[in-house]
C-alpha cells in the first residue's frame, strides 16, 4: 500500500473551495483528463481521455469537515481510497489536500499523479468564484 | 546551405559495448567507422543515469537541477528550452523519431502531449516556446514515437497493431499486472526481462526507427538544412531481440564481465564498501527507484543469466549499428554526406552484471556513467580525427549543435560545446563532469552528486531515508578502473576529497537552479 499526496494553499474561503468539488458529478470540470462522468446514487463512473472507464463508489461527502472520499472499484486495484480535504486556515485561506492511497502501490502514483493538476484546477475555479463574489 | 545534424541516441548502452571502445561481443563497424573518421570520447558522462532527466538535458543543455526533471515521472515543462527550437528558428527542418521520453509514458488521463500526438497521429502541434512565442512542440516539425516493445499509444505500437497485430504479444511485457517493472524471467537462463521474440527483424522497432528516419529524410528538399534526432529504444531492457538474430552471439560462449564477481562472498564484500543502499538493494531489502523490478532480488542473479543478458544486449547493439549504416547510406545517396555531422551516444548505461547487479539506479559507477559518444564532424569542416580523454558530459550536446549551425549559445545553456581534441579540452578547461541523482518514491528518497575527473570518481550522498548525509564513495580511476575499492575515508586522499567536494559545492550553489521540485506525476 502506498500514498501519494499533493496539497495547495488557496486564497479563497473554505466553503468556496468546498463548493468546487463537493458534487460527485463536478469532477469532469476540475480533474484534467476526465472527459465524462455518470453518477447513480453512490456509484460514479468516470471516463478518462485515454478511453478507460473507471467505476467508483462515493464514500464520504461531509460539508462540516469539508471532506470528499471515494474509492475506485475497478479490479485493477486491491484497495483504493481517494480523499480531498479542504481545511480552513483563515477567512480567505484554505489548505486543500488530495490524497490517493492504493494497493498495488504503483497504482497510487498512476492515478494520484493526476491529482496534482486537479488541485490546480480546483484553485483556478475557486478563485474565479471569489472574483465573481460568490 | 549549412551543415546538417544526425543525432543518434540509443537507450541504456554501456561504453564497452562498442568495438571501438574495446567491446568484444558486438560487431559495430558503422560506429567504429564514424569514430575513426571523427572524435571518440573516452569519458562521456550523463547528467543523470535514468532516461527522462538525461534526455531532457540533451534537449535543453541544462542539468536536471535546472531543467527540473529530477527523476523519471516528472514531465519536462512544454515551454522548457530546446535546442530543436533554436535550430528550427534558424531555418532547420527538425525531427525526432523513436524514443523521446521528455514526458511520462504511463498516462491514463491523457495529460501529456507526446502521448496525445501519437494517439491523434499528428506530426506536431503549436505549443509554447521558452521565449514566449508559439511554435512546433519543443521545436520539432515532425515527431514519431517508439519505446520498448509495442505498448501504449505511441506510433510504433499503433503501426504494429494495425499491420501485424499477431506480433504485438511477441514482445516481453515490460510492466507486470501491478504496473511494476516486470521481474518475469525467460530465455534459457530465466533472466529477468528476457524473452524469445519471433517478430521478423524488419518489423522490430530498431528497423522501424531507421525506416521512418529514412522516410522523413526523403521528404526534405536537397537544399534543406536539417536536424534529426534518431532515437533507438534498444538496448534497454527488455532483452527480446528478434529470435532470428540471436545466433549472432551464442550466450553460452559469452565470457562473464570483468566486473562480475563470481562468488557471492566477493560480491558482498565489494558492495559492503559502498554506500548502504547498494547492499540493501542486492539483498532485496530496499528498491529505491522504479526503474528496477520491484519483485526481483539482485542476489538471485546467476552467472548464466548475466551471460544471456549480455549476449542479447550485444545482438541489439549490432542491429542498431546496421540500422545506422542503412540510414547513412541513404543520406549518402541523397548527397548530404559532406555536410553531415553525425553524433552517436546514449542516455545512460546499464549495470549488466557489474557487482552482481542488473538494470540501473543510484549507483554512480562506470557501468551507468561511462557512455559511448562519437562525433563525426561534417567532412567539410575538416576536423582532424581524435580521441578525447578529458571528461565531457551530454549537457554539452545542445551547445555543440548550435555551434555547428553557427548560432550563438543562449544564456540558458549550461554546457559548453564539446572539445574536438585533448588540446582543445585542456584549453577550454574540460576538467570535471557532474552527474546528479534525486529520487523520492513510496517513502524512500536518495540524493547523490558525483564528479568525475581524469583521476577520480567521487560521490556524495545527501541526507535521505537511506543515508545520513555523511556517506560517499571515492575511486582512484587509474589504480581501480572497476571502482571496487572505496577510498572515501582514506586519509591519504583527504586533500583530493576536499577538492572534489568543493567542485560539487560549486555545482550545487550555481545560479538559476529550480528552487521548487516539480511533482512526480507518474512512475515513468
Amino acid at each position: 500500500m502506498a500514498t501519494v499526496r499533493f496539497e495547495r494553499r488557496i486564497a479563497a474561503p473554505v466553503n468556496t473551495v468546498w463548493s468546487v468539488f463537493c458534487d460527485p458529478a463536478s469532477i469532469v470540470q476540475w480533474f484534467p483528463g476526465v472527459t465524462g462522468v455518470t453518477v447513480d446514487g453512490s456509484q460514479r463512473v468516470i471516463t478518462l481521455r485515454s478511453g478507460i472507464q473507471m467505476p467508483e463508489e462515493i464514500l464520504t461527502v461531509d460539508p462540516l469537515i469539508h471532506r470528499f472520499q471515494y474509492r475506485v472499484t475497478s479490479a485493477l486495484y486491491r484497495m483504493h481510497l481517494g480523499t480531498i480535504d479542504a481545511i480552513e486556515l483563515g477567512p480567505v485561506d484554505t489548505l486543500c489536500i488530495y490524497s490517493t492511497t492504493a494497493e498495488p502501490h504503483v497504482m497510487a502514483l498512476v492515478i494520484g499523479g493526476g491529482t496534482y493538476g486537479a488541485l490546480k484546477e480546483i484553485e483556478r475555479l475557486a478563485l474565479e468564484l471569489v472574483d465573481q463574489g460568490v | 546551405m549549412g551543415r546538417k545534424i544526425l543525432f543518434i541516441t540509443t537507450d541504456q548502452q554501456r561504453y564497452d559495448t562498442l568495438a571501438c571502445n574495446g567491446g568484444v561481443l558486438s560487431r559495430t563497424p558503422v560506429a567504429d567507422g564514424l569514430a575513426a573518421q571523427g572524435v571518440r570520447y573516452n569519458r562521456c558522462q550523463p547528467t543523470s543515469v535514468v532516461c527522462m532527466p538525461s534526455r531532457s538535458s540533451m534537449l535543453t543543455g541544462q542539468f536536471p537541477s535546472r531543467h527540473g526533471v529530477w527523476m523519471n515521472g516528472v514531465a519536462l515543462a512544454p515551454d522548457a528550452p530546446s535546442v530543436a527550437a533554436e535550430l528550427h528558428d534558424a531555418g532547420y527542418k527538425t525531427a525526432l523519431i523513436g524514443k523521446a521520453h521528455f514526458e511520462p509514458f504511463l498516462d491514463p488521463f491523457g495529460l501529456f502531449i507526446e502521448n496525445q500526438l501519437a494517439s491523434l497521429q499528428l506530426p506536431t502541434i503549436d505549443d509554447a516556446w521558452p521565449n514566449g512565442r508559439r511554435g512546433p512542440h519543443r521545436g520539432f516539425d515532425h515527431l514519431e514515437f517508439a519505446t520498448h516493445g509495442a505498448v501504449g499509444p505511441l506510433h510504433y505500437a499503433k503501426w504494429l497493431f494495425a499491420t501485424h497485430p499477431e506480433m504485438v504479444g511477441e514482445y516481453f511485457a515490460p510492466l507486470d499486472g501491478e504496473l511494476n517493472v516486470s521481474a518475469v524471467g525467460g530465455g534459457d537462463s530465466g533472466a529477468p526481462q528476457v524473452k524469445l521474440n519471433s517478430i521478423p527483424r524488419e518489423w522490430y522497432h530498431t528497423d522501424w526507427v531507421a525506416e521512418r528516419t529514412i522516410a522523413w529524410l526523403k521528404s526534405l528538399s536537397s537544399d534543406d538544412d536539417w536536424f534529426c534526432w534518431m532515437s533507438f529504444p534498444d538496448p534497454h531492457h527488455p532483452w527480446d531481440p528478434p529470435a532470428s538474430e540471436i545466433s549472432r552471439v551464442p550466450w553460452r560462449d559469452v565470457d562473464l564481465p570483468e566486473n562480475y564477481p563470481e562468488s557471492a562472498e566477493q560480491r558482498e564484500s565489494l558492495l559492503d564498501q559502498k554506500a548502504r543502499h547498494w547492499r540493501a538493494w542486492y539483498d532485496g531489502r530496499v528498491v529505491s527507484n522504479y526503474e528496477a523490478p520491484a519483485k526481483w532480488v539482485p542476489a538471485t542473479l546467476t552467472a548464466n543469466q548475466v551471460r544471456e543478458v549480455n549476449a542479447l544486449n550485444a545482438v541489439e547493439v549490432e542491429l542498431i549499428d546496421e540500422a545506422v549504416g542503412r540510414v547513412l547510406s541513404e543520406v549518402d545517396a541523397l548527397g548530404w554526406t559532406n555536410d553531415l555531422d553525425v553524433f552517436f551516444t546514449t542516455d545512460h548505461g546499464e549495470l549488466q552484471g557489474d557487482f552482481g547487479l542488473l538494470f540501473k539506479g543510484p549507483y554512480h559507477v562506470d557501468a551507468l556513467m561511462r557512455l559511448p559518444l562519437i562525433w563525426r564532424p561534417a567532412p567539410v569542416a575538416q576536423v582532424t580525427p581524435a580521441v578525447v580523454d578529458a571528461p565531457v558530459n551530454l549537457v554539452s550536446l545542445a551547445s555543440t549543435f548550435m555551434s555547428i549551425a553557427g548560432l550563438a549559445t543562449p544564456s540558458w545553456v549550461e554546457g559548453t560545446a564539446l572539445p574536438v581534441s585533448n588540446d582543445d579540452a585542456r584549453e577550454r578547461h574540460f576538467e570535471a563532469s557532474i552527474t546528479e541523482w534525486d529520487s523520492a518514491l513510496f517513502g524512500v528518497d536518495v540524493h547523490v552528486r558525483t564528479v568525475v575527473t581524469s583521476q577520480y570518481l567521487y560521490s556524495e550522498y545527501q541526507r535521505g531515508t537511506m543515508h545520513d548525509g555523511t556517506e560517499g564513495e571515492l575511486y582512484v580511476l587509474a589504480d581501480d578502473p572497476l571502482q571496487r575499492v572505496n577510498r572515501f575515508d582514506d586519509p591519504a586522499l583527504a586533500s583530493a576529497r576536499s577538492e572534489l567536494s568543493e567542485r560539487l559545492r560549486t555545482h550545487m550553489t550555481r545560479e538559476n537552479q529550480c528552487l521548487e521540485l516539480a511533482p512526480v506525476v507518474a512512475p515513468v
